[in-house]
């Protein structure tokens, strides 16, 4: 998953950051059609959107007063100020992303501990044909490996075709198949959710109500996810679908195998976004070439609302529209000028919730942070995973959880500093990695004998 | 057992925690982060300590009970010895960010003080100590059984929310007095808040009986509980205007 911030993204002109705000009115969000991959859920395809994109608001920049200092001495100043907002905004941001890849964990552990269906071993995904139930450790990890292959295999053909279907503009087909993949998660990966949670609590329910409640739940989503929607309702649509995704992933991926493709897709993660030639890079520049928003579906974003008075600009009344922000943000952005860029992604934006006078009112977003639903994915299975195999210790699971989350959070301030592009598996997962098997193996015996002693450290 | 027990120890355990959680740590996002990390913290220390331990009972007879007792209380000091070890190293940490902190502000101050991070910090190695400690024993108080059946102390699942609880705030209060002895270089302080945890640890070793483990607990929270308040710049002063809601030099007003 790529973080990726659309200010400072040209590197060749020498601009300052203002200008280069102003010049390119939305700027770009780069479209990333490995997110596609990952939305294909239906038959696996296990590709994974990963792209965290943390785009900075051009507020940093838009303190516009400055206007007569030199240039350089501007650049000087807006780089702090830019820097110091970049902390600032950095802090909510981690947050803003806590929540929801905390909300989708909480959602997978707790269907994992209680429904059966989700740990029981029930053959295998075709992308990982080699089996593990063979007598000998050395044939085993063999089996994994290879189904490893297999599986990065199938996930840079699909990256690849991806990157050469957007250089190609055949815009048609990522649509195409993004609705579909989007329409079997939300209807037939719903479907066999609801099934199977009705199953463990013995609930009986008809078929009307059942097709009448995965109607609505599915039309719904779609709508929110492809077309237009409240925000807050795509992104718990979004979740939504990282969870099951994430659940079929740990129903369907043998032991040993599981934990060696999350190892590997970290570095595959790392190279495709930071090595020149990676896959995901090359569609970065190409979609910021192209100036062009992302596709929906691929990206969670937790956008804020903003809106600015235009016919008064010396109060700059910002009210959030849905959001409330607290008095110190709003402080801060009081003397930002009315006239910075806005943000594209229309299509995030939430349904006005009053009437839009163009002189009077003017409704921005301001993009917050992006991360790619890949990583929500991936983060879930892993926590999943700990969940479903720690031999019932819940001490792992909160342990893999937590470094999940202190990855997450090195991976937004290394955004914060390098302001490109940067993915969002590797930190998280090797953190992840390491916290589970040391929790597993060397922390459960000592907390479970302290805890028969009922003693306390 | 079941579902009383399971609320009836969680809220005990955890409820004072969750109450400090929501009113002064949730709404910033900066405190928010401390409070994570300073749990990884602690969990890294936990780590360490285990890892050592593990090592030890693995070079050992297994089969040696007195031996393999004297290295659970090695372990439980040691790892005691590692979480303040990681407390200062965190201290170190949070002294860096707060230097970074001050330098991008525009005011020259930091959004947030040391000894704001100081109660932050404490709470997150309170909460993470706790949850290691009690998540286990809450998801088994779901199940079905009987508490102490074989002969044990029938009170296993409410001692150990009320432990958890009293570990939780010692935990908030050490990170108050350990910032504040490694701000101002009072090494007294500092060794203060290692013996209290020493001997807090020490004292569970009467477990099961509560009265030598629960009570010396309490007391000594509640002695640091005082102490960090008086470090924390309050006085009996401010304590009798809060109770009676008093503005500052005003006179008793019914209060809002």
């Amino acid at each position: 998953m790529i973080t990726f911030m659309n200010n400072s993204d040209s590197e060749e002109e020498p601009c300052n950051e203002r200008t280069s705000l102003m010049s390119a009115e939305s700027p770009p969000v780069p479209s990333y059609q490995d997110g596609l991959q990952a939305s294909q859920a239906g038959e696996v395809q296990a590709h994974r959107k990963r792209r965290t994109g943390s785009s900075r608001s051009p507020n940093n920049i838009a303190d516009g007063e400055t206007s007569d200092s030199s240039v350089p001495v501007r650049e000087g100043a807006l780089e702090n100020e830019e820097e110091e907002l970049t902390l600032k905004y950095g802090a909510k941001h981690v947050i803003m992303l806590f929540v929801p890849v905390t909300l989708c964990m909480i959602v997978v552990v707790a269907t994992i501990k209680s429904v059966r269906f989700y740990t029981e071993k029930n053959g295998q995904l075709i992308y990982t044909p080699f089996t593990e139930d063979t007598p000998s450790v050395g044939q085993r990890l063999l089996n994994s490996v290879l189904n490893t292959i297999i599986m990065i295999s199938v996930i840079v053909v699909m990256t690849v075709f991806l990157v050469l279907l957007y250089k190609y503009r055949c815009y048609k087909f990522i649509h195409g198949w993004l609705i579909l993949s989007s329409l079997m998660l939300l209807f037939l990966f719903t479907y066999i959710y609801l099934g199977e949670v009705l199953k463990t609590y013995n609930v009986a329910m008809d078929y009307p109500t059942l097709i009448l409640v995965i109607w609505n739940f599915g039309a719904v989503g779609m709508i929110c996810i492809h077309w237009k929607g409240p925000l807050q309702l795509q992104q718990a649509y979004l979740i939504m679908i990282s969870a099951l995704m994430a659940l079929v992933f740990i129903k369907y991926l043998p032991e040993w195998s599981a934990w060696v493709i999350l190892g590997a897709i970290s570095i595959y993660d790392l190279m495709a976004v930071l090595c020149p030639k990676g896959p995901l890079r090359m569609l970065v520049e190409t979609a910021q070439e192209r100036n062009e928003p992302i596709f929906p579906a691929l990206i969670y974003s937790s956008a804020m609302i903003w809106t600015v008075g235009m016919a008064k600009p010396d109060t700059a009344a910002r009210r959030s529209s849905q959001q409330a922000w607290d008095a110190a943000e709003d402080g801060r952005e009081t003397d930002r000028s009315p006239s910075h860029t806005d943000s594209q992604m229309s299509e995030r934006s939430p349904v006005p919730t009053r009437p839009i006078t163009s002189f009077e009112e003017l409704e921005e977003e301001e993009r917050g942070v992006k991360l790619g639903l890949g990583d929500f994915i991936f983060y879930s299975v892993l926590v999943g995973k700990a969940a479903a195999t720690a031999s019932g210790d819940w001490n792992t699971t909160l342990a893999c959880f937590v470094a999940i989350l202190i990855g997450l959070c090195l991976t937004l301030l290394l955004l914060a500093v390098f302001k490109k592009a940067l993915p969002a598996l590797p930190i998280s997962i090797t953190f992840g990695l390491i916290f589970y098997f040391s929790t597993d193996n060397l922390v459960r015996p000592f907390m479970d004998t302290l805890a028969s002693h009922q003693l306390y450290i | 057992m079941t579902l009383a027990v399971f609320f009836g120890c969680t809220f005990i355990a955890f409820g004072p925690a969750f109450g400090l959680f929501v009113f002064t740590i949730a709404r910033d996002p900066l405190r928010i982060i401390i409070l994570i990390a300073g749990a990884f913290f602690w969990l890294v220390s936990l780590l360490l300590s285990s890892l050592i331990w593990f090592i030890a009972v693995k070079a050992s007879d297994p089969r040696d009970e007195s031996l393999q007792k004297g290295l659970l209380i090695f372990g439980v000091m040691f790892s005691v010895l590692l979480q303040e070890a990681f407390r200062f190293l965190y201290y170190k940490l949070l002294r860096k960010a707060i230097e970074g902190l001050v330098a991008l502000s525009e005011d020259g101050c930091s959004p947030i003080s040391i000894q704001q991070m100081a109660y932050v910090a404490g709470v997150g190695f309170g909460l993470m100590s706790g949850a290691f400690s009690m998540i286990n024993l809450l998801a088994d108080a779901l199940g079905p059984g009987t508490v102490g059946i074989y002969g044990d102390s029938q009170l296993y699942f409410l001692t150990s929310a009320f432990m958890t609880m009293v570990l939780i705030f010692l935990h908030t209060f050490w990170g108050i007095l350990f910032f504040h002895g490694c701000e101002h270089r009072r090494w007294w302080e500092i060794t203060a808040v290692v013996v209290m945890h020493l001997a807090v640890s020490g004292s569970t070793f009467f477990n099961p009986l509560y009265v030598g483990s629960l009570v010396p607990s309490y007391l000594l929270m509640a002695a640091a509980a005082t102490w960090a308040y008086m470090l924390s710049g309050g006085s009996a002063q401010n304590l009798r205007r809060f109770l009676l809601c008093l503005r500052s030099g005003a006179s008793p007003q019914p209060g809002s």
